[in-house]
């Protein structure tokens, strides 16, 4: 009696979830595997791009987002979640994608700039005022200074917090590979916290108001603070910072079983077009065109920035040297934390 | 020496009533206190944390409560939480009558294994029980080059989501039945036979109507985790919008947006169900304690 009962019931729930999912028309779907901080700006975008598909060919696009760690977004796309496009942290986490074969290795010459149509960088976020008076890479290594930084085992943007700081040492007179060791080693110490991804250290370090000085990509930081309101945080430019490029790219692989590939190609040159780039500045990330650029200057302050080419010989020697399974961040989180 | 002898029982005897009654009634200030701290505990554990919930989600007034739930993401993730949970309770529904008849009603070799099979799903970590279903037929697991070829995504889709939610609300039937079914015993079924009466008649007319009121409860705790389930779903998921969220998870994607009312509003949907749930679950405790199981786990 209960099951008689029951299963009209779940037919009709049944039948309304598949009734709603079903699309109106024939119209084609991408789907775009991206990281944590580009949500805002990437539902502005596959708006406009939409409409301006439409304009030029008449044919009607969705584009489905997912979002989360740049490493896990990877793994997932690794694992089988049908990517159509990767706008991910950096170019390592799509090099795992092209060593698995679902793209070719030359895929970051196939777009200008790297294939990065955004860049941005890492800034410190403090609380108003800055009552720790922090002003540059230095102060985070004092004593009772709390840290916060996502995982770099999972987090893009806490790989290029890493590598900023490793990086900065590098580039004092003097720097020593040791000396980078002995800081970062030391500014681990200050993490109270590792989350999995960007966002989550965002709520760690403003909603939840745990530690000093919060390692933020400049996007995240101008957004927190758009967002919650200027009267929590303030944002601190360090002397010298890291070119962080976050990568795009077409999964090769997905393309060919979606037949999306001229879509998706549009899709991702798009995102270089005056209109895009100024939308790209309007959320936060610093745009490739220098017209665009000049205009957000005021944003934008300008520091002096280094490559992960120039100091670190690129993504795959980084990766495998400060990253790997037992490689140099292992070994000292392991031994650095309280 | 006798009168000082006699005295003490007097006193003795008295006590000993006394003594007993104070066993089962204590004095009226430490009934207070008890009462005082059982109450503030439930307050500040569960009454407060869901409060705030509802708080949260109607800070910005009636409209933007409604709005934040109308969106299409949102109602994309309910839509999604009750197909699943459509398939996902009936399947267990099936597999719990089916796995405590079996158990409580006859004897065969592995028995026991099956019931400690059963209850795996209450040990494992969620997040294991969604790997499990990445290692098997992800892109790069043992059934994923064959999916892949003919075309049939598993994870990442509707079909993963479903199978961790089953594996995961797995034991709720079966464990509520298999005690109540051992306790009643088959004599009843045994008289019907022998009255000639078939398996099916057999089941239908005497077994059912014997454990309606568990199989009930047992349905409603499996829907609820079915409906709430995160971590072996966030797994399987992928997270894509309006399309593999489930409401656990659309919770966590626009708490992380900063869409705090919209957020909350999702969450007040979960809290609602659950609410319902504890209602029904503590009227059939009520009325039909007694057709429970009555030795409880």
């Amino acid at each position: 009696m209960t099951m008689s009962r029951r299963l009209p019931l779940a037919a009709a729930v049944l039948a309304v979830a598949v009734a709603g999912n079903g699309p109106a028309g024939a119209q084609t779907t991408l789907l775009n595997v991206s990281y944590d901080p580009t949500r805002e700006f990437y539902q502005e975008y596959n708006a406009a791009f939409a409409k301006l598909w439409k304009e030029k060919t008449g044919a009607d696009v969705q584009i489905r987002m997912s979002h989360g760690g740049s490493g896990k977004q990877a793994r997932s796309v690794i694992d089988g979640l049908p990517a159509d496009v990767v706008t991910l942290a950096l170019a390592g986490d799509v090099d795992e994608l092209a060593k698995r074969g679902l793209l070719k290795p030359d895929w970051q010459t196939r777009l200008p700039d790297n294939s990065a149509p955004y860049t941005s960088t890492i800034v410190f976020l403090v609380r108003k005022g800055n009552p720790k008076a922090i002003q540059d890479w230095p102060d985070l290594v004092r004593q009772g200074i709390q840290v916060i930084t996502p995982n770099p085992k999972t987090s893009g943007g806490a790989r290029w917090n890493y590598l900023a700081a490793w990086g900065y040492v590098l580039q004092q007179p003097g720097g020593t590979p040791e000396k980078a060791r002995e800081f970062v080693t030391q500014l681990y110490r200050n993490v109270p916290v590792l989350d999995t991804g960007a966002r989550g250290s965002t709520t760690t370090f403003v909603q939840r108001r745990i530690g000093d000085v919060f390692l933020s990509w400049e996007n995240e930081a101008l957004l927190a603070i758009k967002e919650l309101g200027p009267g929590e945080v303030d944002i601190v430019v360090p002397s010298i910072s890291i070119l962080a490029e976050p990568s795009v790219a077409v999964v090769d692989a997905n393309v060919e079983r979606n037949k999306t590939r001229e879509i998706a190609a549009a899709y991702l040159g798009n995102l270089y077009s005056p209109e895009s780039q100024e939308l790209i500045a309007r959320h936060f990330f610093r745009p490739r065109l220098p017209e665009v650029l000049a205009r957000h200057q005021a944003q934008f302050p300008p520091l002096r920035l280094f490559t992960i080419d120039e100091v670190f010989g690129g993504w795959e020697k980084a990766q495998s040297e400060h990253f790997a399974d037992g490689a140099i961040f292992d070994q000292i989180y392991q031994a650095g934390p309280r | 020496m006798p009168a000082d002898a006699a005295s003490p029982p007097v006193p003795a005897v008295d006590r000993r009533p006394h003594a007993l009654r104070s066993a089962i009634e204590e004095p009226a200030w430490v009934r207070a206190i008890l009462i005082t701290i059982g109450l503030a505990f439930i307050g500040l554990f569960l009454v407060l944390p869901l409060t705030s919930v509802f708080v949260e989600a109607l800070r910005k007034g009636l409209a933007a409560y409604f709005d934040a739930l109308a969106t299409p993401d949102a109602l994309a993730a309910i839509r999604l939480t009750l197909l699943v949970a459509a398939i996902a309770v009936p399947c267990n529904l099936v597999f719990g009558v089916v796995a405590a008849w079996a158990i409580a009603k006859f004897e065969f070799p592995g028995k026991s294994i099956l019931i400690t099979f059963i209850d795996l799903p209450f040990s494992v970590s969620p997040v294991v029980a969604g790997l499990i279903y990445v290692l098997l037929f992800g892109a790069h697991g043992w059934l994923g080059p064959w999916l892949r070829e003919h075309d049939i995504q598993i994870i990442f889709a509707v079909p993963g989501i479903v199978l961790a939610t089953i594996f995961v609300t797995f034991p709720f039937v079966a464990r509520e039945l298999i005690p109540l079914m051992q306790e009643q015993g088959t004599e009843e079924e045994e008289a019907a036979l022998s009255l000639g009466a078939s398996g099916w008649q057999t089941f239908w007319y005497v077994t059912l109507p014997n454990i309606k009121w568990a199989l009930l409860y047992g349905v409603l705790l499996c829907n609820a985790r079915a409906m709430g389930e995160f971590g072996a779903v966030s797994v399987v998921s992928g997270h894509i919008r309006g399309l593999t969220n489930t409401m656990p998870l659309h919770v966590e994607i626009l708490y992380n947006e900063y869409n705090f009312v919209g957020a909350f509003a999702v969450a007040s949907l979960l809290a609602f169900l659950a609410l319902v749930t504890l209602i029904l679950k503590s009227l059939l405790e009520w009325r039909y304690g007694h057709e429970l199981a009555l030795p409880r786990r």
